[in-house]
């Protein structure tokens, strides 16, 4: 087993594995989808699915904040910053290199707009206090584990009155998205793997609908490969007993009630889109976020001539299908020859946090390089 | 992106009880502990960082945990933590 010396603890991983092999019924494929990048990371980082048996199928759904924006939503933003020559675009490092239709922000950048990497969007807010001359737009994305921060931003905003900053939002919600892959009639699945991150502000409360109407086990894990083979424990052991409840595996930081002070943040800047278009998902209703009438005057959309540009992905791309869960990464047509992490033709193969950069870095095709390389 | 990065508060701002220094493998960073406002946060305490903001109160075992799991991730978990440590939103 591949990673092994590198888990915390290589017999808790043992038993693990021993615990999931003993409850396993031999007749019964399972499938069990991961929502959260960093789960899809982690399983490939660590070789989780070496340590499972044959029946269970570790699938990887719309988890990636990067992967899930439309290509029309950096095309937006593009035209924006290049019809305002006093914009600062600020987005996160991870977006930079996701292609929309004319291109990429590091496109445009060599372009001549200008568009600055950001670690927090505190950090667009204060290069907007620097700059009175300029305007600075923030380039929101991320699930619920991100939107708090960029609440607390406009607040911030808000109260120290800073008018030349605005937020062109594309946060998106767990759970319209679960919502959307299970209404899919592609995808049969048997139970989650819970978001950590996002639980510790949502809570666990909003997945009982899963577990209620779906009949399906869900289990909110952390981040560790020992937290991710444990979930897989605790949901085939509700599978063997027949039971479909909502657990927390990752009960040491996550709570039942979520995180108060952040969702009353959220509540208070932002409110739902009635759509939002995700890629490979099409439009889900009421799935994503834009900003509340209170800070309508920080909303770049409002602020800005959007263009509203739909550009559909490029044919030869499957990144729609990667990110239902119906193709895994390497059953693509272009995984690992015209699309690479180098020169990336679908947002899952430029965030690290994408099923097939995560598989291309760390996955069976990676080993068979570095065997390649050694036996040459 | 997802990834919290645990750091242990080391003082708070006398200005705006908002902002916290926090020591994140070592170095000290301002971070903003608006989030756990309602934790009774205390210097010494373990927290995890996301995007410049504490996430969740931690314990250390938890931190320990999260920071070797981060450190085997490699190069994401290298240059989140760079960007953090160059960077202060204060």
């Amino acid at each position: 087993m591949r990673f092994v010396d590198e888990y915390r603890d290589p017999e808790l991983a043992r038993s693990l594995a021993r615990r999931v092999a003993e409850r396993v019924d031999p007749q019964r494929h399972y499938k069990l989808m991961e929502v959260c990048g960093g789960h899809t990371h982690a399983i490939y980082r660590y070789g989780v699915q070496d340590y499972l048996p044959e029946s269970i199928e570790l699938v990887h759904g719309p988890g990636c904040p990067v992967c899930v924006i439309p290509m029309g939503r950096i095309d937006d933003a593009t035209v924006i910053a290049e019809d305002h020559p006093e914009m600062i675009l600020t987005c996160f490092g991870d977006l930079m290199r996701v292609p929309g239709g004319r291109g990429s922000f590091l496109d445009a950048r060599a372009r001549g707009a200008d568009i600055r990497v950001v670690y927090s969007p505190l950090d667009a807010l204060r290069l907007a206090v620097e700059h009175p001359e300029r305007h600075v737009m923030f380039y929101a994305i991320g699930f619920e584990t991100t939107a708090p921060s960029t609440a607390l931003t406009l607040q911030r905003a808000k109260a120290e009155r800073v008018n030349n900053f605005s937020v062109f939002c594309n946060h998106v919600t767990i759970i319209p998205a679960i919502k959307a892959i299970l209404d899919s009639p592609d995808l049969r699945l048997d139970a989650f793997i819970g978001p950590g991150h996002v639980s510790t502000v949502i809570g666990n409360r909003p997945y009982e609908w899963i577990a209620r109407n779906e009949g399906l086990p869900i289990v909110v894990a952390g981040f560790e490969p020992l937290d991710v083979l444990e979930a897989v424990a605790m949901i085939v052991d509700q599978l063997a007993d027949g039971r479909a409840e909502v657990e927390n595996q990752y009960a040491r930081v996550v709570r039942d009630e979520g995180n108060p002070v952040a969702l009353r943040a959220i509540a208070d800047t932002m409110t739902l889109r009635p759509w939002f278009e995700w890629r490979g998902l099409g439009s889900i209703n009421h799935s994503a976020l834009q900003l509340s009438e209170r800070y309508a005057e920080f909303d770049a959309e409002l602020r800005f001539d959007v263009p509203g540009v739909r550009v559909a992905d490029p044919k030869a791309c499957q990144c729609g299908e990667v990110l239902k869960g119906v193709l895994k990464p390497w059953e693509c047509k272009v995984f690992g020859t015209a699309c690479t992490p180098e020169t990336p033709i679908g947002t899952c193969m430029v965030s690290s946090e994408g099923a097939c950069a995560a598989y291309y870095n760390f996955g069976k095709a990676a080993r068979q390089r570095v065997e390649l390389k050694v036996k040459a | 992106m997802c990834l919290g990065i645990p750091g242990r508060v080391a003082e708070f701002d006398d200005t705006n009880p908002h902002l916290a220094m926090v020591e994140v493998t070592g170095v000290r960073r301002r971070i903003n502990v608006g989030l756990l406002e309602d934790e009774d946060l205390a210097v010494g305490d373990w927290v995890l960082i996301h995007v410049g903001f504490a996430m969740s109160r931690i314990d250390e075992e938890e931190a320990d945990r999260a920071l070797d799991g981060l450190r085997l991730m490699g190069s994401g978990f290298d240059e989140e933590l760079a960007q953090l440590l160059e960077t202060d939103p204060g």
